[in-house]
């Protein structure tokens, strides 16, 4: 197979029938970068949904309350529904490991000031476990702990903008930040991929918004991630189950849609991964029958090759050309043209998708590409395909009997 | 060399079939030089097939150099052809794609000498027959004598014990015939032992012996004054 000589006749053949080859290779190379391009465009909206959900994490859950839109058990339609401290840990404790990090939030907007430096911010009062829900990377300094919590000391952690607003160019961490008239310890200036806005919040501990802004224990939102080990599906039964239980919990109607609102970020993940493998199996069947129109299209140039050199493989046999030497040349050619054509087609797709990547980012096609694997994949089946087109005519060639050298025509 | 026993070969023609060889007896000595001949339909292509190792007979013995062919597989056919047997065709049936040198050393890559090895010896050859000068020619750029000459030497190359011939001069002048003959000749004087088909007399005369072909059998089996060629070029 690595025999020089081998390879030698084999160009010298498809050097002989260079039309030929172009052009059912052609249809092999039209038919990979269809495919490269396909699978890089699907591969760049893949992309798309995965930086949308960075800001959160995919496996979210937010509980928000509303006022009640239907009576239910004497209860009047219009009632206010009211999250407590005792809520947070109901959930906690009823479904325990089925939760991964669970945080109560309240909000609040807040007139901040250091020095000359004066802003209007909003406020997200959290539980430490907040920081793993919206993905908040700390630059500086912690964030929110426990032993904030549990001693409602007077600490925020606040967003870089937040910093860069009152600090100017110094730094704010240990110092002390005004808020509506109460003195704030900075302990940690943090990050935010989710944007501007994520970055312009100030953090502080739950418990010390509770007994500032009102001394009692509401929270305005319950936000918690599921357990990852769980699929698509088990997390949707999981947050039902949740909904059912929150609804009994405050005597709502079941059918109430508005005084609970549980949304799930795994409903819209599982559409995603759907719609994405859709894609992908969309763009596979495309590519794999661009790729079959190909190896049709080679294998009846080699059977034209085979018929054309029908005198010619004569003679090799009367030369003394084992039937296999016969198949090998007749398979590798065809091989070798599969390969080639592929390769071109391969990196005339990436070339597309790279030209193209300004234009695709307009219509949410983030990074569109083509990865190593695919490439590597796509050599696989190029050599199968190649090894397809050429079994055929490989076979008839290997029955041509030499005494056809014998004949004049 | 070479021994032909009863040999019987008929080919399937729709129902019926045809029987082309009807028992042929024959045996050549090493060095001979024989001239089959015969009308068209009389069975000598089938016979110089059959000795070919290209056909198979239906019945009959056939021995090359004391080794029986029989139920060859298509492999073993192949190693015997190469090892035993050098082609001279009437159309030549150079490859032409490839320059002389690469087409004479074609046996050779077939009995897998190296690239090196085959070069050499393919040259030698081509010397042989005074054609080294236009190694690196492709066949359309050669007389068809001079594409003759290569196929002898390609026929050459493996050093075959037995020189078969199917209209050597079929294709060729009156002169290039007598030419290629005369190096055929040559070749004999050497001792290779050759074996050819013709329908020409004047060519047939010039080898040792002349078997005639009628119907499927032996009419007669003669040994000659050889011509020699040189004498008419």
């Amino acid at each position: 197979m690595f025999d020089r000589d081998l390879w030698r006749e084999i160009f010298q053949s498809i050097n002989m029938n260079r039309t030929r080859s172009l052009l059912s290779g052609f249809t092999v190379a039209f038919a990979i970068s269809l495919f490269a391009i396909l699978f890089g465009v699907v591969n760049g909206l893949v992309n798309t949904f995965d930086t949308a959900f960075v800001d959160d994490a995919a496996n979210s859950i937010f509980i928000n309350s509303g006022r009640t839109s239907k009576a239910n058990k004497g209860l009047q339609a219009g009632r206010q529904i009211q999250f407590t401290n005792d809520d947070y840990q109901y959930i906690k404790d009823e479904f325990g490991d089925k939760v991964q990090y669970i945080t109560s939030r309240i909000y609040r907007n807040v007139n901040a000031s250091f020095g000359n430096e004066k802003n209007n911010y909003n406020v997200r009062a959290v539980h430490p476990d907040h920081q793993f829900l919206e993905n908040t990377k700390v630059e500086f300094g912690r964030y929110i702990n426990q032993l904030d919590i549990d001693n409602n000391t007077k600490v925020i952690v606040i967003g870089r903008l937040v910093e860069e607003d009152l600090f100017l160019k110094t730094t704010a961490l240990g110092k002390y930040v005004n808020l509506n008239g109460i003195q704030y310890k900075v302990v940690g200036v943090f990050s935010d991929d989710g944007g501007d806005n994520e970055e312009r919040l100030i953090y502080m501990p739950l418990s010390t918004a509770q007994q500032i802004y009102g001394n009692n224990d509401y929270v305005d939102q319950i936000n918690l991630t599921y357990n990852p080990d769980m699929s698509f599906d088990q997390a949707i039964g999981f947050s039902t189950t949740l909904t059912k239980k929150l609804k009994d919990r405050f005597s709502v109607s079941q059918n109430d849609q508005r005084a609970i609102r549980v949304r799930n970020l795994a409903n819209e993940s599982k559409a995603i991964t759907q719609m994405t493998s859709g894609l992908g199996v969309m763009v596979l069947v495309i590519g794999f029958g661009t790729l079959i129109a190909g190896i049709v299209g080679i294998s009846n140039m080699m059977i034209f090759i085979v018929k054309e050199r029908t005198k010619e493989i004569g003679v090799r046999k009367a030369l003394g050309a084992s039937p296999k030497s016969i198949v090998s040349i007749i398979l590798l050619e065809s091989i070798l043209v599969t390969v080639i054509a592929g390769f071109v087609g391969l990196f005339i797709g990436m070339g597309v998708i790279e030209l193209a990547k300004p234009v695709l980012e307009e219509y949410f096609i983030k990074d569109p590409s083509v990865s190593l694997s695919v490439v590597i994949a796509a050599t696989i089946t190029l050599i199968v395909a190649g090894g397809i087109a050429g079994y055929l005519p490989a076979k008839k060639a290997s029955k041509i009997k030499p005494i056809v050298a014998l004949r004049n025509d | 060399m070479l021994k032909i026993n009863k040999l019987h070969k008929s080919y399937p023609i729709g129902d019926s079939s045809l029987h082309v060889l009807k028992g042929i007896d024959l045996s050549v000595e090493d060095g001979e030089m024989v001239a089959i001949m015969g009308s068209s339909g009389s069975g000598k292509s089938t016979l110089l097939n059959i000795i070919g190792m290209l056909d198979e007979a239906d019945e009959g013995e056939y021995i090359l150099d004391g080794v029986p062919i029989k139920n060859l597989t298509e492999k073993k056919a192949a190693i015997y052809r190469n090892k035993f047997l050098g082609f001279i065709f009437q159309s030549f049936n150079l490859i032409n794609y490839k320059n002389a040198v690469e087409n004479v050393a074609l046996p050779l890559y077939y009995q897998g000498l190296k690239r090196k090895e085959r070069i050499e010896k393919a040259m030698f050859h081509l010397e042989k027959v005074g054609l080294s000068n236009w190694a690196t020619h492709l066949p359309n750029e050669l007389s068809g004598g001079q594409k003759q000459r290569v196929a002898i030497a390609r026929a050459l190359a493996a050093n075959p014990k037995l020189l078969l011939a199917d209209e050597p001069t079929g294709a060729l002048d009156t002169t290039t015939s007598y030419e290629i003959m005369d190096f055929i000749q040559s070749l004999n004087d050497e001792g290779k032992t050759i074996l050819m088909v013709t329908h020409e007399e004047d060519i047939a005369n010039m080898c040792k012996r002349i078997v005639r072909l009628k119907d499927g059998v032996i009419m007669e089996d003669v040994f000659v004054n050889q011509v020699r060629a040189s004498a008419n070029v």
